[in-house]
């Protein structure tokens, strides 16, 4: 093996790096608010009769995405977001990060909704109980008591989420997205080396990823200082 | 001050409630008891709501609590619960337990929120444990806190679901203790309980609670000494 072209090329990597960033910092934002919303819609009271139409459009919405892959999800997104309206003005680069942040962070936000709905039953009933019997609204009890609860049980599952958010926006890439695997190619290419590329593009994302999971791990260490003494 | 007609509650097809009415006056200290499964903890849980009834009406200080356009969380404020299993906010310190529902639903200033946690603090015996975490208290301790947390809404009636039964037996006589004050400082209170002794004690009417009704009632004197229903002097035999 020969690695004598990395430092050369390490600009472009780095480049990868900030956009794989990018690409994972924002989907995960997102995917956590939308994440939440289709845990609301998903457990609305709202009914026509014996229909549940909130349910059925988020029951919808997670089929959809659980059921396609991935990689389809963000070349569908491409074509949307290519067909709207203003989306002429926007430089094509512009168009595929937005497709492919839109697309990565709905297909998450159904996994982020499973483990929220996990976090909040993990919190034993007598909790919200209390907060209403002290008068609290079901909101502020939520708020105040029950989700810090369910965040702490959620934090491995959540974080696990995040590493696999990080690993899949490196499917940007089939819309031409210099992230962290694009970038790989293109050295490929530039060097005619075959594997080397991949193996330094493969050590970043470990040691994104592995940051990733201490930070959690720290996390959630330090809520659990209430627990312990 | 809590009036209560023909209360019924369903689980599916658990007939829970089957037809209850009885009057709390203020300042009265009213004793449930019965066996298992009679329905005790499902009254008091309607009491507040936390249980929806599914006939019947509860009138609280003359307003119909089971009314449907009632705002529920103003009501409650005014009816302070204890749990069986004490329920602290185990993510909070002991003080922010207490001072937490005043500062958000009742809006009090965090300072005066906090003044009247630390007296409550002394009045339930636990001044040192300000700012500890409830998982570090024994249950005895953590119960007074939870009375101390019910207490700091300052509401018109403590209602007591089974509030010792989940503790040690070294631990229930500090619980009982601080509702004995309660009970002398005239506090309207309806208490879920196995213990006999202390009913005997504080309570100015026991209410015998059989299959869902409320088969005897009395001062406990007449209740315990001379039970008519032979369903109660059969229940005091097994406990007494």
């Amino acid at each position: 093996m020969d690695f004598s072209f990395a430092s050369t090329y390490m600009p472009m990597f780095f480049s990868g790096i900030k956009l794989t960033l990018l690409i994972s910092v924002i989907a995960i934002v997102l995917a956590t608010v939308v994440g939440i919303l289709v845990y609301v819609l998903k457990t609305s009271r709202l009914s026509i009769g014996k229909i549940y139409p909130l349910r059925m459009l988020a029951f919808a919405f997670i089929e959809m995405m659980r059921g396609t892959p991935v990689l389809l999800q963000i070349l569908v997104a491409y074509v949307l977001v290519s067909m709207s309206p203003n989306s002429s003005s926007l430089p094509s680069n512009m168009v595929a990060m937005i497709a492919s942040i839109a697309a990565i962070s709905l297909n998450s936000s159904v996994y982020i909704a499973e483990i929220v709905r996990a976090g909040i039953q993990s919190v034993p009933h007598g909790q919200m109980e209390a907060a209403r019997s002290l008068g609290m609204t079901h909101f502020l009890a939520m708020k105040e008591i029950i989700m810090p609860q369910a965040i702490k049980n959620i934090l491995p599952a959540i974080g696990n989420e995040f590493v696999a958010v990080i690993k899949g926006s490196s499917m940007a890439y089939v819309l031409g997205i210099a992230e962290l695997t694009f970038t790989a190619k293109v050295v490929q290419g530039a060097t005619y080396k075959g594997l080397e590329p991949l193996l330094i593009s493969a050590m970043f994302y470990l040691v994104l990823t592995f940051s990733l999971g201490r930070l959690i791990g720290w996390a959630e260490r330090r809520m659990k200082a209430s627990d312990s003494h | 001050m809590i009036r209560i007609n023909g209360l019924y509650k369903d689980f599916g097809e658990n007939h829970v409630l089957r037809g209850i009415t009885n009057q709390i006056k203020k300042g009265e200290v009213v004793v449930v008891i019965g066996p298992s499964g009679s329905g005790k903890s499902t009254f008091l849980r309607c009491i507040n709501l936390l249980e929806m009834p599914t006939a019947g009406e509860i009138i609280f200080e003359g307003q119909s609590i089971t009314d449907p356009k009632i705002d529920i969380n103003k009501i409650r404020t005014k009816l302070g619960m204890v749990f069986q299993q004490f329920n602290l906010f185990p993510h909070k310190t002991v003080v922010e337990n207490i001072m937490i529902s005043p500062i958000l639903v009742k809006k009090v200033s965090k300072e005066a929120a906090y003044q009247k946690a630390v007296s409550l603090l002394n009045r339930v015996g636990l001044p040192e444990k300000e700012n500890a975490y409830p998982s570090s208290l024994s249950g005895g301790q953590q119960q007074r806190i939870a009375i101390a947390r019910a207490l700091a809404m300052e509401p018109d009636v403590m209602l007591f679901d089974e509030p010792t039964s989940a503790l040690d037996p070294e631990m229930v006589g500090e619980v009982l203790g601080v509702m004995k004050q309660l009970v002398i400082e005239g506090m309207t209170m309806v208490i879920v309980s196995h213990e006999m002794g202390f009913a005997r004690e504080v309570g100015d009417r026991i209410l015998f609670m059989d299959e869902g009704q409320i088969s005897e009632e009395g001062p406990p004197d007449q209740l315990f000494n001379h039970p008519r229903n032979p369903r109660t002097r059969d229940f005091l035999s097994k406990v007494l």
